[in-house]
């Protein structure tokens, strides 16, 4: 979809949402709904943060690190790609406490949601770093370049732009799999709903509201991500010309 | 003591019942992710005017939790006189939400049709129906068919939030397990196990499937 369908369709849900609020039956649940989205707004900004540098890393590690580095970066993957999100939400937040380790909700949520989306993410960088033609690779080595500043200068820049694209798919599936946090007693927009629905059965607006307000959330994701990768493939002489 | 392998012994055939749950649902969803998702695809080219309005649908569906999917389902369908059992409500959830996905799979796999396969059926006289069947779907299939699995592995993976409406599956046993004997260590990892197990497996399946179809069709 082009970005100004994704602009008209962000638009067209506010004012969906902006008339609605209008009504009493709908205005009711608003504010303490908005309360539960900016919880989810921050739990996918931190948990984009943490899967950013952990895709990186395991990246990296396997690509390039000493081989006890790439099997534990190969383990972390596995793992995490293998088993699904909300086990690994629910053995963070009920098994650790059994080892001693106590964390708190919003930290187990961040960590796992994190480390989940990171371990794709991996594979994201990886698959970016090997697109990158295989000119660029010899003329650094021709050059005489360290493999530090062949990534750095080289490599990584133009692999930056490949990734955009998926990683805004992973921010995405990120802020959908939040939900999952309001199983583990977090107050998040879908616990929000939960609770509302459960005290006043007004079950239509409730989650009509909560499916509107996600989908803000994530059409805002689809269009920032276009225009950082507008920004960044300016200069680079790919695809077609605009 | 951390780990009790009596424990984890004992509950194993109680997860084992479950876990016949969970793939039943994983089947079902798929079944419907897969028939749907063709459906929509099919709908996309053979209703050209109906497209937008697809692709808002589809993206709709796309861009919200499959969570509150399931809650809306469970929840808000009985307002409207459609009772639907939990199992029931899950499955068609996480169903219509992968068909959306997977309806973006077997686009790709029309957009790589050739247009003069379009053209010749044209020209043969064929029907609509007769062209998809017979031509187009047979190649437009085959080469999608890793990324639907990956689209099962997917699916198979969000099973778990079936126990948030209370289905029987893995989890919830898990949950109850552990609230039961205060004992969430065993349950919880063999869960983990278990779909790590079973995504390797279907991922080596995949894999074979891929294999196989490579060398069927004639590149």
């Amino acid at each position: 979809m082009g970005i100004g369908t994704l602009v008209a369709m962000l638009v067209t849900t506010l004012v969906v949402i902006g008339v609605l609020a209008t009504q009493e039956t709908y205005s009711l649940f608003l504010p303490g709904l908005l309360q539960g989205a900016w919880l989810t707004i921050q739990i996918t900004i931190l948990g984009a943060l943490l899967a950013v540098v952990m895709g990186v890393l395991a990246a990296l590690s396997r690509l390039y690190g000493p081989a006890p580095l790439r099997w534990l970066a190969t383990v972390y993957v596995e793992i995490f790609r293998g088993t699904s999100a909300l086990v690994q939400l629910f053995w963070l937040f009920f098994v650790l406490p059994q080892f001693g380790i106590l964390i708190d909700a919003f930290s187990v949520a961040v960590l796992a949601l994190g480390l989940n989306v990171g371990a794709y993410g991996s594979e994201v960088v990886r698959g970016a770093i090997g697109s990158v033609a295989r000119g660029q690779w010899e003329a650094s080595i021709a050059l005489n370049m360290s493999r530090a500043q062949m990534l750095r200068r080289i490599i990584l820049p133009q692999a930056f732009v490949a990734m955009i694209p998926p990683w805004g798919n992973l921010f995405i599936e990120l802020l959908k799999s939040t939900a999952l946090v309001s199983l583990i007693t977090l107050g998040d927009l879908a616990f929000r709903a939960q609770q509302m629905n459960q005290t006043t059965l007004k079950t239509v607006p409730i989650f009509t509201l909560v499916l509107l307000i996600y989908l803000v959330m994530s059409l805002a994701i689809t269009i920032g991500m276009r225009f950082l990768e507008q920004r960044a493939s300016l200069g680079l002489a790919r695809g077609r010309s605009a | 003591m951390i780990w009790d392998w009596a424990f984890a012994l004992e509950i194993l055939p109680t997860l084992a019942r479950a876990a016949v749950v969970t793939i039943q649902a994983t089947l079902l969803g798929f079944v419907i992710a897969a028939l749907l998702g063709l459906a929509i695809a099919v709908a996309r080219i053979a209703v050209p005017r109906a497209g937008w309005a697809i692709s808002v649908l589809v993206e709709l569906i796309r861009s919200t939790p499959l969570l509150i999917q399931i809650f809306f389902l469970y929840f808000v369908l009985p307002n409207f006189g459609i009772v639907l059992d939990a199992f029931a409500a899950g499955v068609i959830a996480i169903g219509v939400h992968y068909a959306a996905y997977c309806s973006e799979v077997y686009r790709a796999g029309f957009d790589n049709i050739p247009r003069g396969q379009w053209e010749a059926s044209i020209a043969l006289n064929l029907s609509a129906w007769t062209t998809f069947k017979d031509i187009i779907i047979p190649q437009a299939i085959p080469p999608v068919v890793p990324a639907l699995g990956n689209y099962l592995v997917a699916l198979f993976k969000e099973t778990p939030l079936l126990s948030a409406i209370a289905v029987l599956e893995l989890m919830q046993t898990a949950k109850i397990i552990g609230s039961e004997t205060f004992r969430y260590t065993e349950p919880i990892t063999l869960v983990g196990l278990f779909f790590l197990a079973m995504s390797l497996v279907s991922a080596m399946l995949i894999r074979g499937v891929e294999e196989l179809l490579n060398r069927r069709t004639i590149r």
